[in-house]
């Protein structure tokens, strides 16, 4: 068994067979980080870039730390510091890496689709970190595992993903993800934050009115307001946000049943999630981060494989 | 296609190798069994059986390891990982690590790697259930067998299992 593609470029690409064996791997990797020595051989002769267009900490340390539990050798490369500044395009910069002898190349990028121009142009497998607002896959892929564990089960759960819809390649990332697994998945936010044909195009739930979101729902995935995409105020401010959108805890405890808090992270405090809320017992913000490492070191451990 | 073991030789087996790690590791005082991934825990699984009908359960350490992610050819083919379960510290323990078949010795050499992320074990032998001798491609050699046999390489060792097979006997084909 592996999986179905060379590159990891979205899950629209993957199917639920790729899924389940990558979340598979994900839990043995797991177990590896319980270790006293929680570094494994497997990639020792792989050389791994970290293509970083846009800035990013949990998923860029995430990355770097599971490709050196892999033993892969890792390049690091941020665009702000490098010849990007000089106005070298990117398929340049990525030819001159792949001269070094790349193997892997792990990219984030703030154009919707650049690791897929990249995929068509260059031989070594790409896994992306987040291309503008299209997909976030390895966030997605955390999320379900994550789920999976806290829950023990994807198909069936009913899931909310509450925030900033439009701008958000996680959310889309995880729609796609979680209608391949079987999923319940609604989306909710002020209606200028979801896109118009959201609801007919992916086949989940649309819901403006937030008590409702979270009295379905079994698990609120909790989105970031990214205010750095927002070219023309789409809500009046991030007061009015928090008052009408915010998650608070008297809110949950109202609603007399379990319900799991997730966010992908960087949080706004106060704004989307109150801080009792992100640090309190509903929230499995931190086991996310720690299930990051996991899954991507599946997903680079599946993807080095160079069997024909 | 030959039989090399019928299922009474092989329940006689286990228990004959059982009652030799005893021998050397009374009590298991200080000593973990650990069986290999996937096909190996089939054995260890029975040995660990027998040992408790001998000595206390509590006594016994029993751990489960999957060498897939320490495979020298790891990048060739992909092969899916299976649990690892090693609840216990091998620290300065006296380690039998149990497989079924004994072949290149590749997958020993790999398992012997992946022990070393579970601490530093002070002594470290091995069991299998049936020896392919003459085939080694390292120098590792098992300290307790179950039977050795002479094969090509062509032929291959299948050993059944109830919970995997139907049927329980180790059988010779030659392809």
């Amino acid at each position: 068994m592996k999986l179905s593609t060379k590159h990891l470029l979205g899950i629209k690409d993957l199917n639920r067979e790729d899924i389940q064996l990558i979340l598979a791997t994900a839990q043995q990797f797991k177990e590896v980080l319980q270790r006293p020595v929680k570094k494994v051989p497997s990639l020792r002769d792989v050389t791994i870039v970290n293509l970083f267009y846009e800035n990013s900490t949990r998923t860029r340390m995430s990355f770097e730390l599971a490709e050196r539990r892999l033993s892969a050798d890792t390049l690091n490369f941020t665009a702000g510091s490098s010849s990007a500044a000089k106005g070298e395009t990117l398929l340049d910069t990525v030819n001159n890496i792949l001269s070094m002898k790349v193997d892997m190349v792990v990219m984030r990028h703030s154009a919707s689709g650049a690791p897929h121009f990249l995929a068509k142009h260059i031989p070594a497998a790409i896994v992306n970190a987040g291309d503008g607002i299209n997909e976030h896959p390895t966030q997605a892929l955390l999320d379900a595992y994550s789920m999976q564990e806290k829950l023990g089960k994807i198909e069936g759960l009913k899931v909310a993903i509450i925030g900033d819809i439009m701008h958000s390649r996680v959310a889309l990332s995880n729609m796609y993800l979680l209608k391949k697994m079987g999923a319940e998945v609604m989306v909710a936010g002020p209606p200028t934050l979801i896109p118009k044909h959201v609801g007919e195009a992916l086949g989940v739930r649309v819901e403006y009115n937030l008590a409702r979101a979270l009295q379905w729902c079994d698990v609120a995935n909790v989105l970031r307001i990214q205010l750095e995409r927002q070219n023309q105020p789409l809500f009046s401010s991030l007061r009015e946000y928090n008052l009408a959108y915010g998650i608070k805890r008297k809110m949950l405890e109202s609603l007399g049943k379990e319900i799991v808090i997730m966010h992908p992270g960087p949080i706004n405090r106060g704004v989307e999630l109150d801080s009792d809320v992100a640090d309190g017992p509903y929230s499995i913000i931190l086991n996310q981060v720690e299930n990051g490492v996991a899954v991507r070191m599946a997903v680079l451990y599946l993807l080095a494989n160079r069997e024909e | 296609m030959k039989t090399i073991l019928s299922e009474q030789q092989l329940s006689l087996t286990v228990k004959r190798l059982a009652h030799q790690i005893l021998e050397n590791h009374l009590q298991l005082a200080g000593t973990v069994i650990i069986g290999l991934q996937p096909r190996g825990i089939f054995l260890s699984d029975r040995i660990v059986n027998e040992l408790k009908t001998i000595i206390a359960p509590e006594l016994i350490h029993y751990g489960k390891l999957d060498i897939t992610f320490y495979r020298d050819d790891v990048r060739k083919s992909l092969h899916i990982a299976n649990k690892t379960d090693i609840p216990f510290s091998i620290e300065n323990r006296k380690v039998v690590l149990i497989d079924d078949v004994l072949y290149t010795g590749r997958t020993i050499r790999a398992a012997l790697d992946a022990l070393l992320a579970f601490g530093r074990p002070s002594h470290v032998s091995l069991c299998v259930l049936i020896d392919r001798r003459f085939s080694r491609e390292l120098p590792i050699q098992p300290d307790y067998t179950g039977k050795v046999i002479d094969t090509f390489i062509s032929q291959k060792v299948k050993v059944c299992w109830k919970e995997k097979d139907d049927r329980e006997q180790v059988i010779l084909l030659d392809s």
